[in-house]
């Protein structure tokens, strides 16, 4: 019997020592190929006259937060790692809430929200973080691809959300009940959704469907008939109808020069001023190589910060 | 209806319903197997994942779940054992030993996000061992523990009296009969069970949503450090499991063939949970034989 | 010398003796602790609504839930109503499956039922939760969404992804309550010449019955606590829905959805605890229950 428990643990055993002996040989190659394109970076940072001393960094941060801003946040930490060896950069979602109560409590080093920390956090613990815009995300109203509508004003949005019209036959679409695919209502997404497309909160309708991800957002508003819902622009393709906003269409330039509404500042708070390393990712983050037209910022569907011809405070005050 | 003809009738309606058991059962793997074996490839299996690009792979996600089974069978099964063993042979009948029994039972049918939750409190926050492999360890012990308490008892329970009464003839104290005596032969019971549950465990997904994290740092996999952050064998690392990264792409999913991965990653775990299964009663089945000399 | 060698073997015998009753009380006071903290810490984060944020229990029986609204109110029965409808349906929907189920494996073909139901049971037990929801919202919600009027999602397409997560608790208890019976009483009836049905329906199905509802109150407990598979089929509008395919609400799927999105020790926050501890205290009811129904099963 002795003999079958050492069967068992060095199935066990060999079963893990396996999975990581290959994922080892391929991690390789992966450290091989973004070794090359970090070696690119690191010349860009000296190009742009960046430290010197960035490769003698060494220590370990975390960032918590926003789900949205997590594969950004994910894909630059990796390329910083690359340059930076000795640095280990640990991303983790939960949430624009979380990432707030996380690094407001000094457990985390970082924290990603999709909205300003007054916002959520009472005022003398967001007057102890310190901002660092470091994206731009754009959100589009969508709607299922069988409803024949391409434009909706900011009424008839409302009118939509608060309830009011509940047949598409009433903003010119077909005759065909509407389903509203909202987001629940501690959402960050929602709140910038409202507040910029709505101009006003609306209340949870009894028949909404609510979900918290833009995944599920989009499976349901491409399948339900009727349905109308908002995504974040990295998040549309060709199972959902993108509707354009009074008249604009929903484009990184319209968002840039200001006639298109909709969009809010990716944040990653710290507390009070970053740590070394954390200064040099945040720093990192706002550069050119990840802000240009072929970085990462671009790449994942967000709007660079060096792009937007307009500026927004926290109270919503735009200014050019 | 005369008895004889209400016996066929409900006989027939009983295999139906069981019948129809099967059939959703079936349904439901050929779904999710159609879905996904297409998928899989050894590719699949060993890369990391992308997070815009297509043909991103499972290969952490999976080291992962294994290695989080490890550890967490390493802290439950001394634990499970030693409590099990206490409530069959040490507790005595009476009060204490019934509120143990209702804390058993209690914790066994817990809704594991509020497990997660209270991980996230206490073991994340509290206890700073922050978004990590040991946290979710800690996570699942909680929920594994009442299992493993009663997959135990079982195993003692199914030991013959008599064997138990020779080896305390003989002089033996009372421990080393459970040690060298009663453990071995309630083995296959034990064993079977611990590893159905492991295949539990392995699938568990909403208490490690706030505990392991949702994310997998940069992994050496030629770094066998375990104190070292960039090792895979680092306890201390946030840790994304299969499950977990089912319900991530799910949700955020921003690469353009996120449902085939995760279809893919689906018929993985349940082919993974398939293996748990027939490797338990195989296992069981060749222990039993051992110890009983059945053909 | 034989003497020494007599003390050493009783003083062996008597530290082994120790070890095993302080290694494994020290596992069940672990075991005891665990509970304790669990308990204390979610009662005390959901007792700080009340508390710290002067939130009634009136308030939270309310139905409007509106954490946004001026004033914001957390009236928190969409999701109680929820949970318990989700709950009852889908163990009702479970109940007579798993009880055919065992009634197949115990009393009408023994050897196949062992074969080939038990492990088909089995695996469906391992089965993660996130594909549950993930095959509910592929399969389940459209082919409702054709079929019934309404949006498909709701309570039915919760209850019913639910039944089939509960089915293999409720089996084994119940194959176990049935094998459990003493086979003197089945035979007896045979002997007097009744048929099967006839011995199932009037003697083992009413004998068993306090551990076949013992088994059908765990599969509850089950259902009333699962998150993740619930939220993505059941809608999620805070309102008590008017139909069963209409967008509600359980108080798991509401505390996964947002507990995110809120900053711990908000006021949000902390009615999201209170939601866990009303969960945490139905457990306990429903263990309570069961433990009503063994007792009188042993009686």
């Amino acid at each position: 019997m002795k003999k079958s428990l050492m069967l068992v643990m060095t199935l066990i055993l060999s079963f893990a020592l396996a999975a990581c002996g290959q994922s080892g040989a391929s991690n390789n190659k992966a450290n091989e190929g973004a070794a090359n394109s970090g070696a690119n970076g690191t010349t860009n940072n000296t190009a742009n006259g960046g430290d010197g001393a960035t490769s003698e960094l060494s220590g370990s941060i975390l960032a918590v937060g926003s789900s949205a801003l997590q594969p950004l946040v994910d894909q630059v930490s990796k390329e910083f790692m690359d340059q930076n060896p000795k640095v280990s950069i640990q991303v983790q979602g939960g949430g624009s809430g979380t990432g707030l109560t996380q690094v407001s409590g000094g457990q985390a080093d970082i924290g990603n929200s999709d909205v300003f920390a007054e916002e959520k956090l009472e005022a003398d613990q967001a007057a102890e973080l310190k901002d660092h815009q470091v994206a731009v995300v754009a959100m589009a109203a969508v709607v299922n691809p069988d409803v024949a509508i391409d434009n909706l004003t900011k009424d008839q949005l409302v009118q939509i959300f608060t309830g009011k019209v509940t047949n598409w036959k009433d903003v010119g679409g077909p005759n065909q009940a509407i389903q509203i695919v909202n987001r629940p209502s501690s959402s960050g997404t929602r709140a910038t959704f409202e507040k910029y497309a709505l101009g006003t909160k609306t209340d949870d309708l009894p028949g909404a469907i609510q979900e918290d991800s833009s995944g599920t957002v989009k499976k349901l508003v491409g399948e339900t008939p009727g349905a109308i819902g908002y995504l974040a622009l990295s998040y549309l393709d060709e199972s959902v109808k993108t509707v354009k906003y009074e008249g604009v269409d929903a484009t990184v330039d319209n968002v840039a020069n200001g006639t298109y509404p909709v969009w809010a500042y990716e944040h990653m708070y710290t507390k009070g001023e970053p740590n070394e390393v954390a200064k040099a990712f945040l720093d990192y983050m706002v550069s050119e190589a990840v802000q240009n037209d072929q970085g990462d910022v671009v790449e994942l569907g967000y709007i660079p910060i060096s792009k937007m011809q307009v500026t927004r405070d926290a109270d919503g005050n735009i200014t050019k | 209806m005369s008895a004889k003809t209400a016996d066929k009738v409900a006989t027939f309606f009983i295999i139906f319903f069981a019948g129809i058991i099967v059939l959703i059962m079936a349904g439901l793997l050929g779904f999710i197997l159609v879905r996904g074996l297409g998928h899989i490839s050894f590719d699949f299996l060993t890369s990391a994942p992308e997070t815009i690009k297509a043909g991103g792979g499972i290969g952490p996600q999976l080291f992962n779940s294994l290695f989080l089974l490890v550890l967490t069978m390493i802290i439950t099964i001394p634990l499970g054992l030693g409590a099990g063993i206490y409530m069959s042979e040490y507790a005595k009948p009476g009060k204490v030993t019934d509120f143990i029994r209702l804390i058993v039972e209690v914790l066994s049918s817990f809704p594991s996000i509020v497990v997660g939750l209270f991980g996230l409190l206490v073991f994340v926050n509290v206890f700073g061992f922050g978004f990590s492999l040991f946290s979710g360890a800690l996570a699942l012990t909680v929920f594994n523990l009442p299992l493993m308490v009663r997959i135990t008892e079982q195993g003692m329970a199914s030991v013959p009296q008599a064997q138990k009464e020779a080896s305390l003839a003989l002089g033996l104290s009372k421990w080393k009969t459970i040690k060298s005596i009663m453990l071995p032969t309630a083995l296959p019971i034990i064993l079977t069970g611990t590893i159905l549950a492991a295949g539990r465990v392995f699938g568990e997904a909403a208490a490690l949503l706030f505990t392991a994290g949702m994310s997998s740092p940069r992994l050496d996999f030629t770094d066998w450090n375990p104190l070292s952050p960039m090792s895979p064998l680092n306890p201390f690392r946030p840790a994304e499991t299969l499950a977990v990264h089912i319900w991530k792409i799910n949700s955020e999913g921003l690469a353009p063939d996120a449902p085939e991965i995760a279809a893919g990653a689906s018929a993985v775990l349940i082919i993974t949970v398939l293996l748990f299964n027939l490797l338990a009663r195989w296992i069981g089945r060749q222990l039993q034989k051992k110890f009983t000399a059945t053909k | 010398m034989a003497q020494s060698r007599e003390k050493h073997k009783i003083k062996q015998h008597i530290i082994e003796e120790w070890t095993g009753k302080i290694f494994t009380s020290l596992c069940i006071v672990l075991l005891v602790v665990t509970i304790f903290s669990l308990v204390y810490f979610v009662a005390t984060k959901g007792i700080s609504s009340f508390f710290k944020d002067g939130i009634s229990l009136g308030e939270i029986l309310g139905t409007q839930w509106k954490p946004d609204g001026e004033p914001p109110l957390y009236g928190a029965l969409p999701f109680i109503v929820g949970s318990f409808s989700t709950s009852i349906l889908a163990a009702l929907i479970s109940a007579p499956l798993s009880i055919c189920a065992a009634l197949f494996m115990v009393e009408i073909m023994p050897k196949i039922g062992r074969k080939y139901l038990q492990p088909t049971i089995e695996l469906l037990a391992g089965i993660p939760s996130v594909v549950y929801g993930f095959v509910g919202l592929s399969v389940i919600v459209p082919l409702y969404r054709d079929i019934f009027p309404g949006q498909g999602l709701g309570i039915a397409a919760g209850a019913s992804v639910l039944s089939i997560m509960i089915l293999p608790t409720m089996t084994s208890i119940a194959t176990d309550a049935l094998a459990a019976l003493p086979s003197g009483l089945k035979e007896g009836s045979y002997a007097l010449g009744a048929t099967r049905w006839q011995t199932i329906y009037r003697l083992v199905i009413p004998t068993t019955l306090p551990a076949l509802m013992t088994g059908v109150v765990l599969g509850m407990a089950r259902a009333f606590g699962e998150a993740l598979a619930v939220q993505m089929v059941i809608g999620n509008a805070p309102h008590i829905p008017h139909s069963l395919f209409e967008s509600a609400s359980t108080l798991t799927s509401a505390i996964t959805l947002s507990m995110g999105n809120t900053v711990m020790g908000s006021t949000q926050n902390n009615v999201l605890w209170t939601l866990a501890l009303i969960l945490m205290l139905m457990t306990f009811v429903f263990v309570f229950i069961v433990r009503l129904l063994e007792r009188r099963a042993n009686r």
